[in-house]
This record gives structure tokens, C-alpha cells and sequence, in this order.
């Protein structure tokens, strides 16, 4: 109900409907078949769902299907990225936003963890460097 | 010159050109054949010449049995033919806006895909009808040169049509150019080679009519 | 100036961590339509590439294409791009001006000569006629001047890949594009009135990655200019119908049936639009209800009305066609007298009709 009583227009069900276009089952299967090889020969697998044609509603329901399960990570990587392990552990969903909060990416990963997730050498090279600055400076304080 | 130079180029200067040579050509034809005009008839008249006339241009569509006899398979793919070509020049939407900028006349058109598969069909006719006029004797004897080249003039805008539509090969402004050229060669030819059929062929079968309803026979 | 480092080791200097790096390199290949395996590619390619030294020079131009690359409210990929190119020269966005930016340019073009990417957006005036010029410097003289040392030429947008408005009849200013005056470097044309942001960005990101990108006829890369509007329209099956909107608020455009009367050049125009989309993919003008104009094309604007179908001539055909029935009412008056005139002395030397005769037919 809105604010004068008058009931609240549905605009789901006003919604255009296009037709499905197939692809969930076939990508859930790719899934499974990524995840024996995962477990047979230790090969990782990334999909990017930006590649795949889905109509309107049926990302969400891939989405709603893989669900949450017990990790969930948020990273601000100029614009925020969020990576959950879903129900289905050494599946991940990871999507990228930009700083305006619009999707620049959504990729499924089957692995131990995705990439991105770890410390990278390079910044560990740079934050180690930065710590010793800033002990050289406390003990050169003291 | 750029694809899209030679395309600007056909859709103007040369469409022009070439609508200035079919009308210009088409009316100095028909003045040529009414002008030279018919020996006046002496005789009482008999019957009524524009009742002949006017029956035997629309009778004569209609073949009669001896004739389909002598050459069905020329009658039958003649009219597949002439249907086919109808539809797609005159029942195809983008066709048809041009005829509506040149007379501001409009109407319904089909769905493409349809008029695409009648298209095929047409040009399947055209190739047939190409094979018979070479394999029969008499029709080979009969044919010249002119002959074959109408047949081509008629058959390539529906090939580069074809092409054009399902965009193969070239680029689209190519392909479409080439179309809208190899229209514009059909009507610089239409006046002057036995395409001109297609008007002619009213009053040829008007007079014929008109010649025999005057003596009081059929015709 | 650029200082000869890497992207990698800029990146770090500026306090970008090599996660943001590698998400710009996945967000990157996803838009460029690569597969996920491209995308450690991509991140060990672009990380070892030295900063290049990018001039932008901008000629006869409505700044509409530093307008579109620039569009941000926030750090996007775009901005990204160009925090990481070493943007020594763009006399509308830097800082300093006159004597000091000419002078920027100079040393930017000496200390990196060979290797430098010149990105051109405007039209050029082709004959030194003082028409366009910067700091009294004429437009072609700057190019010719600046091309010599590049590596490569990006020409941004459909003034300085083609010509452009400033060409359009009657070219007053005698406009040229890019690749009319320049014969001996590698030149990538990214037409559009204005180009879609993340196409500018894209072909800059797969120059530095993998090099001259694949370019069509035009000079255009494959990538992004290898399909037509019309096949990758949505509303391509209302036109394979036959199912067309005839004025701009009819029933049929009310339905979102095809545009293709109301003077659509989808069909001969190549561009990312219909897929790409314009405000991060928010829609495209197919989608906002208007035909497309064909901005991507060389001579748009000269190609007949924006509104006028593709199939129909652009002259007037029908006064053509009464002034042509004139002429032959005429022609044939003479002709038909004269043929008369022929017919009664054949009749009158009781001239006989052969076979050629017959033949004839003319």
C-alpha cells in the first residue's frame, strides 16, 4: 500500500517477459564437470558470465541456485568487489563494481580460492618496504 | 571512392540518370507506335472494337489447352516467374518507399522473410528458364543476343537483392550499391530492348482484339 | 614527462595495488570480450609495457570526443587508462598554456621520439590557409611535424578519421582527415560522433596489450567496427517481419518496431552501439526510439537525409521523371513525324518488308 491507500503498482508482473534462453542448465553442468576436474587433476576454471547470453531474471536465478555459503569478502579495489564462496564449496562468484556502484564484472571461479583473494608479491614487496620505513622512523624517534 | 561515396553516388546522380532515360525512352516508344498508326478499316464494322480490345487484354493470360501442350513448361515458369518478380519488386517495404517518394502512392507490404523465399524461387525460374531457351533447338535458334542479355538484366538485380538482404561477401553500402546499380541498368535498358514487353504487350493485344471484335470474330 | 617506467612500477609508485590491477585487467578483457584465460595475458603484457608518452593534439574538433573519453563522476577504467598513460600533451585538459604547453609538446615529442602515440581528434584544413591554428602554428604543419615521430596514429572520432562535419558540403575550410595527409605511419581510425567511451579506451588498452590491432578497410579495428548496427539490432526481428514504425509516435514506434522508414542506417553502419551501448550500456539512440544517423561512416552527413529510408534516391525523382516525359514527348513527336514521313514514301516506292526488318527492334 502507498502512502494514500492506494495499492502499490506492481511493476513486476507489468515487466516485459523475454523468453529463457537455456543456458542455466547447461551452465550448472559446466560447473560440475569444472569441479571433478578440480578435484581429479587440481585444474581451476573461470567463467565469465558476462560472456553468456541470459535473459532478464535468469542471472538472478543462477544466483539465487549457487547461493551463500561460508565466506563472504568484501574488497575496495578503486570501486568495490565482492567475492562469496557459494553453497557449493570451490565454487566462487566474484563481481567487480565501479566506484559508482555499476557492475564492470561477474565471473564464476572454481578453484581453492581465487586469485585475487591472495596477496599479491608484488604488494607484499611494497607494503614490507613501507614498514620498514616507518620502524626506521619510530626507532629513529626513540 | 569509398563504399559509402559510391552508394551516395547510385542513390543520386545515377538513379536520376537512369529514371530520365526509361521515361524519357519510354514515352518517345510509345509515341513511335502510336504515331505510326493503323491502316484505316473500309469495311462496315461488325462487331465492336473496344470490346475486343478491351477482352483480349485480359484473355490472353489465360492459355488455352494446345498451347500449354506445345510449351508448359515455358507458360508454367513464366508465370512463376513474372508472380515472383511482382511480389519482390512491388510487395517489399523498402521497394515500396520508393515508389511512394516518386508518386506518393502507398500500400501494405509483406514480411521480408517471405518475400526473401519468393526471391529464390524467382531466381530458380530464371535459371530454368535460361537452360530451356539453351537446350531447346528452336528456341536456341531463335535467341540473339539481346535475348541473353535481358535474361541478365532481369536475373542480376535479384542475385545482388538476394546478396544484399543476407549481407555476403561485401560490405552493406557495396552490396546495397551494386543492387540499386543493376536496377538502374534494367531501366536504362527497359525502353530499348524487348522488356519495353511490359507495356507493350496491352496495346499489341488490344489491337489484335480490336482488329478482330471490328470484323465480329473472336480473337 | 614520461620517465621510461613501466605500467607495473608506475602503478605502485601511485599507490595503485597490483589486485586493483589485476581487477582493471579482468573488467578489461570482460569488456573486450576475451576469455578469462587471456586475462594473466593481459596483466603480464600491459604491467611490462613502458609508459607510453601520449600527445593528443585536437584540430577542428567540438571537444566532443575529450568530452566522451573524459565522462566520469568517479575512478573508472577510463580514468584509469589515462592516470597510466603519460599524457604529456592535451591543450584542452592540461594545465599550462601558450609558449609552456607548445614547449611540453616539443620535449615530450623529443625525449621520446619513435615511440611516442599521437592521438588526433578534429578535422585537419588541408591547405595551410590559416583556417585552424594553434599557438600561430597551422594545423597541418603541427601534424606533419608531430606524425614524423610516433609510433602510431589514433585518429578519435569521425572528424579526424574521415573528415567529418567540418568536410560536410561545402567543406569550407577545406577539411581533410587524418589519413589524407599522412601515408607512412601505422593510423587506427575510432570513428563515432562522438565514439562510445569504452571503445576510445578499449583500442588503447588492446594497442598497448597486443600491438596494431586487426583494422577493417577504413582502418577501423575489427573488434569493435567488424559488426553493423542492423545485426546486432534488437529490433531486427520486427524488420525481417516487415513490421516498421512510420512516423516518430506511431502505433508501430510505440511497439518498438523497427526504424528502418523513418531513415535507419543500421544496415550500412559498423560500430559497437547495438551491443556496447553508450552511459555504461544504459541504452543506444536504436533503443531511444531514433534511427540511427550512420555516425561511424565516412561522409555521414552528406549521405542523403537522416530521415530518409537507405532504399530511396536521394534526388527528386519525380520531377525528374516529368521533365524526362516532357523530353520524350517531344523527342517522340519528332520522331513519330519523321517515321510517317518514311512510312508513306516506302508505301509510295511499293517498298517491300524483308526479314531484317522484322528482326529489328528499334
Amino acid at each position: 500500500m502507498t502512502a494514500n491507500g492506494m495499492p502499490a503498482p506492481d511493476f513486476a508482473a507489468s515487466a516485459p517477459c523475454a523468453p529463457p534462453t537455456g543456458n542455466l542448465v547447461p551452465l550448472l553442468h559446466e560447473i560440475r564437470h569444472a569441479l571433478t576436474c578440480w578435484l581429479e587433476k587440481g585444474q581451476e576454471h573461470v567463467i565469465d558470465l558476462r560472456g553468456i547470453p541470459l535473459a532478464p531474471g535468469e542471472e538472478d536465478g543462477l544466483l539465487e541456485q549457487l547461493g551463500e555459503g561460508e565466506v563472504k569478502a568484501g574488497l575496495t579495489l578503486m570501486g568495490p568487489s565482492v567475492i562469496i564462496e557459494t553453497r557449493y564449496p570451490g565454487v566462487w562468484l566474484v563481481t567487480h563494481y565501479s566506484e559508482d556502484e555499476s557492475i564492470t564484472g561477474r565471473f564464476i571461479e572454481v578453484c581453492e580460492v581465487p586469485a585475487i583473494l591472495k596477496s599479491q608479491t608484488d604488494d607484499i614487496r611494497t607494503g614490507l618496504e613501507r614498514l620498514e620505513d616507518q620502524l626506521s622512523n619510530a626507532e629513529a624517534t626513540v | 571512392m569509398t563504399d559509402t561515396e559510391f552508394l551516395l553516388w547510385v542513390r543520386g546522380p545515377a538513379f536520376n540518370a537512369a529514371i530520365f532515360i526509361m521515361c524519357a525512352g519510354l514515352v518517345i516508344r510509345f509515341l513511335e507506335i502510336f504515331l505510326l498508326g493503323r491502316k484505316a478499316d473500309l469495311a462496315e464494322a461488325r462487331g465492336s472494337a473496344a470490346a475486343g480490345g478491351l477482352r483480349t487484354m485480359f484473355m490472353r493470360s489465360i492459355p488455352d489447352a494446345g498451347s500449354f501442350q506445345r510449351s508448359g513448361f515455358t507458360i508454367v515458369s513464366g508465370y512463376v516467374f513474372h508472380i515472383g518478380l511482382f511480389i519482390v519488386i512491388f510487395l517489399f517495404v523498402p521497394h515500396i518507399l520508393v515508389f511512394e517518394t516518386a508518386t506518393g502512392l502507398n500500400w501494405p507490404g509483406l514480411p521480408s522473410n517471405i518475400v526473401d523465399a519468393t526471391n529464390v524461387v524467382t531466381m530458380l525460374a530464371l535459371l530454368g528458364v535460361l537452360i530451356h531457351r539453351i537446350k531447346d533447338p528452336v528456341m536456341r535458334m531463335l535467341s540473339g543476343f539481346s535475348d541473353y542479355l535481358v535474361w541478365f538484366v532481369t536475373f542480376l538485380p535479384l542475385l545482388t537483392g538476394y546478396l544484399a538482404f543476407h549481407r555476403v561477401g561485401l560490405s552493406a553500402p557495396m552490396l546495397i550499391g551494386l543492387h540499386i546499380l543493376s536496377v538502374e541498368l534494367l531501366m536504362i535498358l527497359f525502353p530499348f530492348t524487348k522488356l519495353s514487353h511490359a507495356f507493350t504487350l496491352w496495346m499489341a493485344r488490344w489491337y489484335n482484339g480490336a482488329i478482330a471484335g471490328y470484323k465480329g470474330v473472336q480473337s | 614527462m614520461s620517465k621510461n617506467k613501466t605500467l607495473g612500477e608506475t602503478l605502485q609508485e601511485r599507490g595503485i595495488s597490483r589486485r586493483s590491477f589485476l581487477k582493471f585487467c579482468a573488467t578489461t578483457a570482460s569488456m573486450m570480450a576475451l576469455p578469462p584465460s587471456m586475462i594473466p595475458v593481459i596483466a603480464s603484457t600491459l604491467e611490462k609495457v613502458r609508459r607510453p608518452s601520449v600527445i593528443w593534439l585536437s584540430f577542428q574538433e567540438c571537444t566532443g570526443c575529450t568530452e566522451s573519453i573524459t565522462r566520469s563522476h568517479s575512478a573508472t577504467i577510463e580514468d584509469l587508462i589515462f592516470d597510466t598513460i603519460s599524457l604529456d600533451y592535451h591543450h584542452t585538459l592540461q594545465a599550462a598554456s601558450g609558449a609552456a604547453a607548445e614547449h611540453a609538446r616539443e620535449e615530450a615529442m623529443q625525449e621520446n621520439h619513435g615511440n611516442y602515440i599521437l592521438v588526433v581528434d578534429g578535422s585537419i584544413p588541408g591547405e595551410n590557409n590559416g583556417y585552424s591554428t594553434i599557438a600561430g602554428i597551422s594545423n597541418k604543419d603541427m601534424l606533419l611535424d608531430t606524425a614524423a615521430g610516433a609510433a602510431a596514429i589514433v585518429a578519435v572520432g569521425s572528424c579526424a578519421a574521415f573528415g567529418g562535419i567540418p568536410k560536410a558540403d561545402p567543406n569550407p575550410t577545406g577539411a581533410v582527415s587524418v589519413s589524407d595527409l599522412i601515408k607512412d605511419k601505422p593510423i587506427v581510425n575510432v570513428p563515432g560522433c562522438p565514439p562510445i567511451p569504452a571503445v576510445m579506451t578499449g583500442v588503447l588498452v588492446q594497442f598497448l596489450t597486443f600491438g596494431l590491432p586487426e583494422l577493417d578497410h577504413l582502418g577501423r579495428p575489427a573488434a569493435f567496427y567488424g559488426q553493423s548496427i542492423h545485426d546486432r539490432c534488437y529490433r531486427r526481428p520486427f524488420y525481417d517481419k516487415g513490421l516498421f514504425a512510420n512516423s516518430f509516435d506511431d502505433e508501430g514506434a510505440k511497439k518498438g518496431w523497427c526504424l528502418f522508414k523513418l531513415g535507419c542506417k543500421g544496415p550500412t553502419t559498423y560500430n559497437a552501439c547495438a551491443v556496447t551501448k553508450w552511459n555504461d550500456g544504459t541504452s543506444f539512440p536504436i533503443e531511444a526510439g531514433h534511427p540511427c544517423l550512420g555516425c561511424s561512416e565516412p561522409d555521414f552527413w552528406d549521405a542523403g537525409s537522416f530521415y530518409k529510408a537507405l532504399s530511396i534516391p536521394t534526388g527528386d525523382i519525380g520531377k525528374t521523371a516529368v521533365y524526362a516525359g516532357t523530353a520524350g514527348l517531344v523527342a517522340g513527336a519528332a520522331l513519330g513525324a519523321s517515321l510517317r514521313a518514311r512510312k508513306k514514301s516506302a508505301v509510295k516506292n511499293h517498298e517491300r518488308v524483308t526479314i531484317d526488318d522484322l528482326d529489328q527492334e528499334s
